[in-house]
């Protein structure tokens, strides 16, 4: 498959700065540091704990990725399909894969500024203690790698429709079920009457246990994998709707 | 060698046949307009050539290069404006020819160059570091203009490109066309009958997604003469096109 880096690049620096051109980056990055700072402290116990560490703070960002994702990918190509751009852009001598990673990194790249400023919570755990820089580290790996996921999947639904609100709402539930597959509720629904194998490849497809797993501190393959594959999948999924719904 | 080669165009939408084997060619320094009612086939059919839709049936070619097994090269030849001149609001007029200059794989040189071309020719120094959604419909459509013409393409495909202009932004468009006509293969869709015989060599007219009828203007006047007296174009647009939808 032949790939053009100039592209992929163009499109990223055009995705990346029409973040910052309407206030939704303002609003987005707000909105995500006073969630992930309010949740960690009141509803996680930050300073009840008694210890210097992120876990409360991590803990929430499967919760708060599932809503968040959706709303950084839903414009991605919901508003090429509305504004009619997408007529333009794939007239132009580019290859469909070019512009589905050239928007898909930019979505990403945008994320990881947002959680480069939470890191404020790290600067604070480590002047109240000596807070595990390991765990701390792979907790933010993981969480990036997670947040690529979930916006893989919103950017992959962003393409087969042209109402953001459609793409917002749909992506949230698939990361919904997604996040929820680890739990027990649904677990203990299956477990009347799936057969084991099913029920465990449903945990291990969950993005909580997954992610859990990594905020514990070993950067482990399988979730590496699951999140990293997750993203090519969906993103490939990207590919096929947009070479095969140009209209509409 | 024809720039725009068509043949056999089919294109169905859940039962309804939009576009019904149309054929079309257009050689170097032609300006054809591509005529017909509303929901004829005429933007599914531009569509196709462009390859941004896949036809059931047929075959389209740019400059040479089947536009769906080689899409990539048949692109590079063509500078399209799609219906409604859509463009990226959020950039400045400057931002997004330039965007789309590099897309299209011009060098930093070639591109200042030619972006100093579009300020004069399509006349938008008034508006360069604006953004786009900021901008009158008149400039919006010259900015769609702009984009298809940032490379220099042999062959230009432009739907409606003078829809809600006013008359005197109307008649520049037509100048402009004029001007850059030699040399290329210019396909042009539009309601306005006038326009049509302002700038096309040739006319198309499609019905019900076939074509109707292909000629020069003249010509298309002289057949339906009656007493040795032409009729406008209207005339027999409504005659051709009236009665095939009935």
């Amino acid at each position: 498959m032949k790939t053009s880096f100039r592209t992929i690049a163009l499109v990223f620096g055009r995705e990346f700065r029409a973040y910052f051109a309407t206030p939704l980056a303002a609003v987005f990055l707000l909105v995500f540091l006073a969630l992930s700072a309010g949740l960690a402290f009141f509803a996680g116990g930050f300073f009840e704990r008694g210890q210097a560490d992120l876990g409360p703070f991590f803990a929430w960002h499967p919760w708060l990725f599932l809503i968040l994702m959706p709303a950084i990918g839903m414009r991605l190509w919901a508003d090429e399909r509305r504004s009619g751009v997408i007529e333009l852009l794939m007239t132009l001598p580019v290859r469909a894969h070019e512009v589905v990673i050239g928007k898909f990194l930019a979505g990403w790249a945008f994320t990881a500024v947002a959680l480069v400023l939470t890191m404020s919570f790290w600067l604070v755990t480590l002047y109240l203690g000596s807070p595990d820089n390991g765990i701390v580290l792979a907790s933010y790996i993981g969480s990036f790698l997670m947040a690529g996921a979930f916006l893989a999947i919103s950017a992959c639904i962003s393409a087969m429709t042209k109402n953001q609100v459609i793409a917002f709402i749909l992506a949230a539930i698939v990361s919904f079920l997604l996040v929820m597959s680890g739990t027990n509720l649904v677990l203990a629904a299956l477990r009347g009457w799936a057969p084991a194998f099913v029920v465990d490849l449903v945990q291990s497809l969950s993005f909580i246990t997954n992610f859990d797993r990594l905020t514990r501190g070993v950067l482990e393959a399988p979730a590496v994998i699951l999140f990293l594959s997750t993203i090519v999948l969906a993103l490939w999924i990207n590919v096929q709707v947009v070479d095969a719904k140009k209209a509409a | 060698m024809q720039l725009v080669q068509a043949s056999g165009l089919v294109k169905t939408f859940s039962r309804l046949r939009a576009v019904d084997g149309v054929s079309l060619e257009v050689s170097r320094g032609e300006v054809v307009g591509f005529l017909g009612p509303n929901g004829a086939g005429k933007s599914t059919t531009m569509k196709m050539l462009t390859g941004f839709l896949e036809p059931d049936a047929g075959t389209a070619s740019i400059a040479g290069h089947d536009v769906f097994a080689d899409p990539i090269a048949a692109r590079r030849h063509l500078g399209y404006l799609p219906e409604g001149a859509p463009a990226y609001g959020d950039m400045t007029v400057a931002d997004f020819l330039a965007f789309v200059g590099r897309m299209r794989g011009l060098s930093s040189a070639m591109l200042g160059e030619r972006l100093a071309e579009m300020v004069e020719r399509v006349n938008l120094a008034a508006v360069w570091n604006r953004p786009i959604d900021a901008l009158s419909k008149g400039f919006k459509r010259r900015v769609g203009i702009a984009q298809a013409l940032i490379h220099d393409p042999e062959v230009l495909i432009l739907d409606e490109p003078t829809d809600g202009l006013d008359p005197n932004q109307k008649h520049d468009m037509r100048e402009l066309i004029a001007a850059i006509a030699p040399g290329k293969a210019i396909v042009i869709s539009t309601h306005i009958l006038e326009e049509v015989e302002a700038i096309c060599s040739r006319v198309v007219i499609i019905a019900e997604g076939k074509v109707v009828a292909d000629a020069t203007p003249t010509a298309l006047l002289d057949a339906a003469a009656v007493d040795g007296k032409r009729p406008t174009l209207e005339t027999v647009f409504r005659s051709i096109t009236g009665s095939k939808a009935a």
